[in-house]
């Protein structure tokens, strides 16, 4: 019959009327600024720095690369490198950025900054509540305002950090048992070189080449590349000096013809 | 001192006019009722909107407005503060006049039918023998204002916003005319203060309002689905469509002009449920006789309450009904309903006392209703088109 539909409709809606007073759970409201949901794990919006210890400015992960600068697809992120070094995590004297500038009106929340920086230094935030009333120096941050404890990465991405620390803390105790060894093998050496001749130190330099040889495979090669102190390694390691020191790796054969090619046909241009 | 409180804004004015010469005393009592209307419905306009906000979303299961003071019941004043802030702005190419004028007349017509409904025992600002007429007269004149302000606006969506509101408003006119001349033929006056004593007598305790009689229960629902649509009310929003025509002939109001518009919709809606409650459910009568204690005043804005309860519940159920929709509607249904209830009516009365009468009108309008509403809103099957010799 006609108006069957309607009274069905009013008594469904009667019901909620009366329910929505009766029962909680069919409210569906969380009232924001007073009560909120949990972030889910993965959210994110906006880059921030990493730090180790109390001081943010001592325990900066950063070590101005300019990866991320580089990187950054909008162009959002603005680095000065320092003139002096400081020692990073594993210890080694590093650079750090005087100047480390995130423009979060232009950031697009892309995370490639944090999948290209080799040294966990950025990673993503969840804090959204970032409205200012001045809209070019309030949402130009610099570095004290971008910098956040590893506790609080914790607090946030929980699983990621927990990771990070593992990877971090493996590198520093392989960076540890190199120099140990090496050590080892130095102290060897003085006390060989007097005493029995050339024995001993070969036998006191092949386990530390063979434990080198043992932790190449378990990390992974990405990782080979972010270790800073890969290039002390393989020069404590091997005895050649000078390989490490001078920064990009020396050029193989094969290397040197792709790099010559493109630059034939030019020559032959102009004969033609 | 019951019947103190039952007139205790009669008394009061007078008591003012008592104050004042012989010769100043009619123009000055007409003009603080005339305040005391215009005072008094925007007021209930500021409640009811919160109200419907807070209703709406709780048949959403939502909580509604809650922010502004204790419940959220300061949000008309934080609305009001808005939109009188609000810059007030003209469309270059609009008819400025019209444009300005539009608003005004709306809020103007829509309060003039105020004058003619009594709000409760000798509570009445105008006893006209014509009353019922007058109201109608206008009502009919709001549509003026909606096609003004949406051909003033010179904006598309405006003038099909108004183009529906005008067709709308006049196909439901006739249904609420004719609904509502039944009760005039029973009662066998147009004066509103004559239809309520009309009911104004009891049995057994229970009224004797017209809504308790077949062609009168026929009648207040055809009343109801056509005030519905006479206000612009969901189901029957369709001139300010905002999915499909952003806000219908209110498109190009801003500021206070828009709240003008708001406010005139809402009034409308008081006002038709006060006509309709006067002119079905007894106006200001208690419902039974041992209830007449209490002020008549009071039951007349109870049942005004229960009505915007009503009209809230129905705008929180229903979907938009579709233009050709609501045009078979009117025509095909709500019309010949009230065209037969106007025959049943006659039958009514001149069948005389007993049950018989009731079994007979009863019969009819069911029968018609069940019939009407299956055979005349069938909707037609139509398949994929055959083309028999184009092929």
């Amino acid at each position: 019959m006609l108006g069957e539909g309607i009274l069905k409709g009013l008594a469904e809606t009667a019901k909620n009327f009366a329910g929505s007073f009766v029962s909680k759970e069919r409210m569906t409201t969380v009232e924001y600024p007073e009560e909120r949901l949990p972030l889910p794990e993965a959210s994110r919006n906006f880059p921030f720095l990493v730090y180790d210890g109390e001081d943010w400015e001592k325990g900066l992960r950063c070590v101005a690369c300019q990866i991320c600068e580089k990187e950054c697809p909008p162009k959002c992120i603005y680095i000065e490198k320092s003139k002096d070094k400081k020692p990073d995590y594993v210890g080694k004297p590093q650079i750090y950025p005087t100047k480390f500038d995130i423009d979060i009106s232009v950031c697009m929340s892309c995370q490639i900054c944090v999948e290209v920086c080799p040294f966990e230094a950025i990673k993503m935030n969840t804090e959204f509540e970032l409205a200012t009333d001045d809209r070019f120096g309030g949402l130009l941050l610099d570095r004290k305002e971008l910098a956040r404890s590893n506790e609080y990465y914790h607090e946030i991405h929980p699983t990621e950090a927990t990771e990070v620390d593992a990877r971090l803390a493996g590198e520093k105790a392989k960076v540890e048992m190199k120099a140990k060894a090496a050590a080892d093998a130095a102290a060897a050496k003085a006390a060989a070189a007097p005493a029995t001749g050339t024995g001993a130190a070969v036998a006191a330099a092949k386990p530390a080449a063979s434990t080198e040889a043992k932790a190449a495979p378990a990390t992974k090669p990405e990782e080979m590349a972010k270790v800073p102190a890969a290039e002390t390694a393989p020069a404590a390691a091997k005895p050649v000096p000078g390989t490490g020191s001078d920064g990009p790796a020396p050029m193989t054969a094969e290397e040197k013809e792709n790099a010559e090619t493109p630059a034939k046909p030019n020559e032959g241009e102009p004969k033609v | 001192m019951i019947g103190r409180l039952d007139q205790i804004f009669v008394l009061l004015k007078h008591w003012l006019l008592g104050y004042l010469p012989e010769s100043w005393q009619t123009p000055v009592g007409v003009i603080i009722s005339v305040a005391c209307i215009v005072g008094l419905y925007p007021a209930l306009f500021a409640v009811t909107t919160v109200l419907e906000r807070k209703g709406v979303g709780r048949i959403q299961n939502r909580l509604g407005p809650n922010r502004v003071g204790p419940y959220g019941i300061l949000q008309p004043m934080a609305d009001g503060i808005k939109s009188l802030t609000k810059e007030d702005i003209v469309p270059t190419s609009a008819d400025a006049v019209v444009h300005f004028l539009a608003p005004i007349i709306l809020v103007v017509t829509v309060f003039m039918g105020f004058a003619v409904l009594p709000m409760g025992r000798n509570m009445v600002l105008v006893d006209m023998d014509a009353g019922l007429l007058f109201y109608f007269a206008m009502g009919a004149s709001t549509e003026l204002s909606v096609f003004m302000a949406g051909w003033s606006s010179r904006n598309k969506y405006s003038l099909l916003g108004a183009m529906r509101a005008v067709a709308q408003m006049i196909s439901y006119e006739v249904a609420l005319l004719l609904s509502s001349v039944v009760v005039v033929m029973m009662s066998g006056s147009l004066s509103l203060v004559k239809i309520v004593e009309a009911q104004n007598h009891y049995s057994y305790g229970l009224p004797h309002w017209f809504i308790f009689t077949p062609w009168g229960c026929a009648a207040f629902i055809m009343y109801a689905i056509a005030g519905t649509a006479e206000t612009n009310r969901s189901p029957f929003d369709l001139p300010e469509g905002e999915s499909e025509l952003v806000a219908g002939y209110h498109t190009e109001y801003s500021g206070f002009k828009f709240a003008l518009f708001f406010l005139g919709e809402y009034v409308a809606m008081f006002s038709i449920s006060a006509l309709g409650s006067t002119l079905f459910l007894g106006g200001w009568m208690a419902p039974v006789s041992w209830l007449q204690v209490v002020p008549s005043w009071i039951w007349f804005f109870g049942k005004l309450f229960v009505s915007m309860c009503v009209f809230i519940w129905l705008r929180g159920t229903l979907p938009r009904l579709r233009q050709d929709q609501l045009m078979n509607f009117a025509w095909k249904f709500v019309l010949p309903m009230c065209l037969l209830n106007l025959f049943v009516a006659g039958l009514w009365r001149f069948m005389g006392e007993g049950w018989l009468r009731w079994v007979v009108c009863s019969a009819i309008l069911i029968l018609a209703y069940v019939s009407i509403g299956r055979e005349g809103m069938r909707r037609k099957k139509f398949g994929p088109r055959n083309y028999r010799y184009a092929e």
